[in-house]
């Protein structure tokens, strides 16, 4: 085990190294680039035995993705934001396939307004792919749990690629301590990549991703993806307990903190989470009985554990950093689903978004999330799905207002003058 | 053919006398892309993955059925070329980690048609050429998008009547040179071929197999749906199409074109044109000599430049 700084893209990196990848499809975007830098060095040094290509699309990469894989050779890709979505008809396809491998993706909001910074939008436009999402909240998990990735996506009763999800910024460009595990010790928890059927020789034939006719069909294949998906929760808990004797380190499908007397929870996703857990452990001091359950393990949805752990809360605050137009938060929507007819749900379970293109959220935010849902549940009531912004940020945006319409003005005033 | 056979194509007696491809396909009665595609994988033989995007020729392989004896991979309408590259690497990075052994390796053929290959697909082809990938590209072009009804494509000749171009005066539009566009990455091998002359078309992939990199195929696909004409007619109009200069078969290696086939006495294009209902217009109710004459004169002017 050797103990190293490095950022999150750093992280990712030496998980693939590390899951010893044949080939790495690759197309760079801010702020992934860092991984495929650093794999390509590897590479030409022969630190590492692998082939990457960069293709000239992430369609195209995605693509090649989905057919090396099921050629038989472990790949390893990852991709960002408008990246993925560029992606997203081979996203479906390739997960249709049924073929494992590994893509990291770096969390940046959608456009637009076009941006560089983090929020979910992108990996919630993955959520019904079939692809497996694990979201990391520290560097050290990137690198475990893209060894974990590789374990599940090619379990033979799964079979599905996963997308090992971190924060653009918080964590892409943030420099954590990393234990990275022992090479032959990784090398054996991967293990070889057994291709079983997705491999082209001449003296086999072999259809590979056919079209079907009618529904009937269709669904049948739709539904197994599905099913197996779901079937990742129970394996999922097998390769945890695994790793935990390997590595000594333990990864469950939800990261709890402090929720054994929790009456207040704070739910998300991602490295933000570690701003909650500075918020409950002030909250704490302060006598309030707050808790923090981070999701892991987003898709599949661990609908059960979720119940068990939220029974006979008082109140929930489901911290989205994304937004479905229209709708809301898209955690929150499932949270709602999962919890949905249970006796002993929490009475409140409220939404707020925030964190969008990178914004922060204070610490003073979450004493206030806090406060709110108690008031809420104190008095019996529901509470609205709120949107954080603070009136300091609107006077920044007015001001900015102001300028671009002083611009225009100005413009205007020279074209007809 | 039967692997280790010298193939040497002088004469249609020297064409494989068994055919790979199995029969019963839903291809329309006279698919031109079908003959082609026939007479290209008797050629190749079974140790072939084709690589295939959204087009006619999907509905192959539908599953449980395949006409193919070797692999088949579907991917999307735009990146056939990039499904390509991961299955050559992969196969590549096999074979050195030797975990395949190398007498099961696999040629990698893409199969599109001009929708994607003059349209979408364009900027996954240029990818691959780029990367100087080995494999074989065929594009099957029947002009026009003929999986949804032929409307009009980049690949559409000008005067054509489509499911989006059904004025008095058909597609307003001129055909994409893709073979020069394609020539211009300077591949391997690039060559417009026609089912319609298994020969010329046969010494071309005998050709190409002797070759490593990119190699480039259009061919152009007579297609009755599409063109609006008697299935029993594809081989005539496939014919005529060379006959005529519509379709010049040429190949390009080492930066340098070369016709192989020119017609010694080019027949007016009219003989080509009036067999097809989608140019029924320049005909009836009355002969439009003015459009007729401008394609021949298009026609023309491609032949006087061309001295090889």
């Amino acid at each position: 085990m050797t103990r190293k700084l490095l950022t999150g893209n750093g992280a990712a990196a030496w998980g693939a190294r590390l899951a010893l990848t044949d080939y790495i499809p690759a197309f760079p975007i801010t702020p992934q680039t860092e991984i495929i830098e650093d794999l390509s060095i590897w590479i030409d040094k022969g630190e590492m035995d692998a082939r990457m290509v960069t293709l000239e699309s992430e369609h195209s990469m995605i693509t090649a993705a989905g057919s090396a894989a099921s050629s038989g050779v472990r790949v390893f890709t990852a991709t960002s934001s408008q990246g993925l979505l560029h992606g997203m008809e081979m996203v479906y396809t390739v997960a249709g396939w049924r073929t494992p491998f590994v893509m990291i993706n770096v969390s940046r909001g959608m456009s637009s307004p076009i941006t560089l910074e983090s929020d979910h939008n992108d990996i919630m436009a993955a959520r019904d792919s079939g692809f497996l999402q694990i979201h990391c909240a520290t560097c050290q998990e990137i690198t475990d749990s893209v060894l974990m990735a590789y374990r599940l996506a090619e379990h033979k009763e799964i079979r599905v690629p996963a997308i090992v999800n971190l924060d653009g910024f918080y964590l892409s460009f943030t420099r954590e301590p990393v234990d990275l595990p022992d090479a032959e010790k990784a090398a054996a928890f991967v293990g070889e990549f057994d291709p079983e059927n997705l491999q082209f020789k001449g003296s086999a034939p072999l259809s590979q991703a056919m079209a079907v006719l009618g529904g009937g069909p269709y669904s049948y294949f739709r539904y197994e993806a599905h099913l197996a998906v779901q079937h990742a929760l129970s394996v999922y808990d097998e390769i945890a307990d695994e790793f935990a004797d390997t590595f000594g380190r333990r990864y469950d499908i939800i990261d709890n903190y402090q929720m054994d007397d929790a009456e207040y929870v704070f739910v998300m996703l991602g490295s933000f989470a570690t701003k909650a857990h500075n918020a409950v452990d002030s909250l704490r001091k302060a006598g309030w009985k707050v808790g923090l359950a981070r999701l892991r393990i987003f898709r599949p949805f661990p609908k059960e554990k979720i119940r068990q752990l939220l029974k006979g809360r008082r109140a929930v605050a489901v911290i989205d950093q994304n937004i479905s137009m229209g709708m809301g938060g898209v955690l929150h929507s499932e949270f709602a689903t999962a919890l949905y007819g249970m006796k002993d749900a929490p009475a409140v379970l409220a939404s707020f978004i925030g964190g969008l293109g990178g914004r922060d959220i204070s610490q003073q935010e979450f004493f206030e999330m806090i406060n709110e849902i108690k008031q809420a549940s104190d008095k019996g009531e529901s509470l609205e799905p709120r949107l954080l912004y603070t009136e300091n940020e609107l006077t920044e945006i007015r001001k900015l207002q102001a300028i671009a319409h002083a611009e225009h003005e100005e413009i205007h005033q020279q074209r007809d003058g | 053919m039967i692997e280790g056979t010298p193939v040497h194509f002088h004469r249609m007696k020297d064409m494989p006398s068994s055919h790979l491809l199995g029969t019963g396909t839903p291809m329309c009665a006279g698919c031109g892309g079908l003959e082609t595609l026939h007479n290209m994988y008797d050629i190749l033989g079974e140790k072939t993955v084709f690589v295939n995007a959204a087009g006619c020729m999907t509905l192959l392989s539908v599953y449980p059925f395949t006409p193919f004896r070797g692999g088949w991979l579907y991917t999307s309408m735009a990146s056939a070329p990039a499904g390509a590259q991961g299955v050559r690497d992969a196969m590549d990075i096999m074979i050195k980690k030797k975990k395949l052994p190398e007498d099961e390796n696999m040629e990698v053929v893409v199969v599109t048609g001009d929708g994607s290959a003059y349209g979408m697909g364009m900027s996954a082809t240029s990818g691959a050429m780029d990367r100087n990938l080995n494999f074989i590209y065929l594009c099957y072009d029947n002009e026009g998008y003929g999986n949804t009804g032929q409307q009009y494509s980049a690949a559409t000749p000008h005067a054509a009547i489509t499911s989006t171009s059904k004025g008095s005066h058909g597609y307003p539009g001129f055909k994409k040179d893709l073979f020069s566009i394609w020539a211009a990455h300077h591949p391997a091998y690039v060559a417009t071929i026609i089912g319609a002359e298994p020969l010329d078309l046969a010494k071309k992939i005998e050709k190409l197999q002797g070759m490593t990199g990119p190699r480039m195929l259009i061919s152009l696909a007579p297609c009755p749906t599409g063109w609006d004409y008697d299935p029993q007619l594809s081989v005539e109009i496939g014919h005529l199409a060379v006959q005529t200069g519509v379709w010049p078969l040429k190949e390009y290696i080492n930066g340098k074109v070369t016709h192989t086939k020119i017609p010694k006495q080019r027949k007016p294009v009219e003989e080509y044109l009036k067999l097809q209902g989608r140019f029924k217009h320049l005909f009836y109710p009355q002969r439009d000599e003015q459009g007729i004459a401008e394609i021949q004169a298009r026609i023309d002017a491609y032949w006087d430049n061309v001295t090889e």
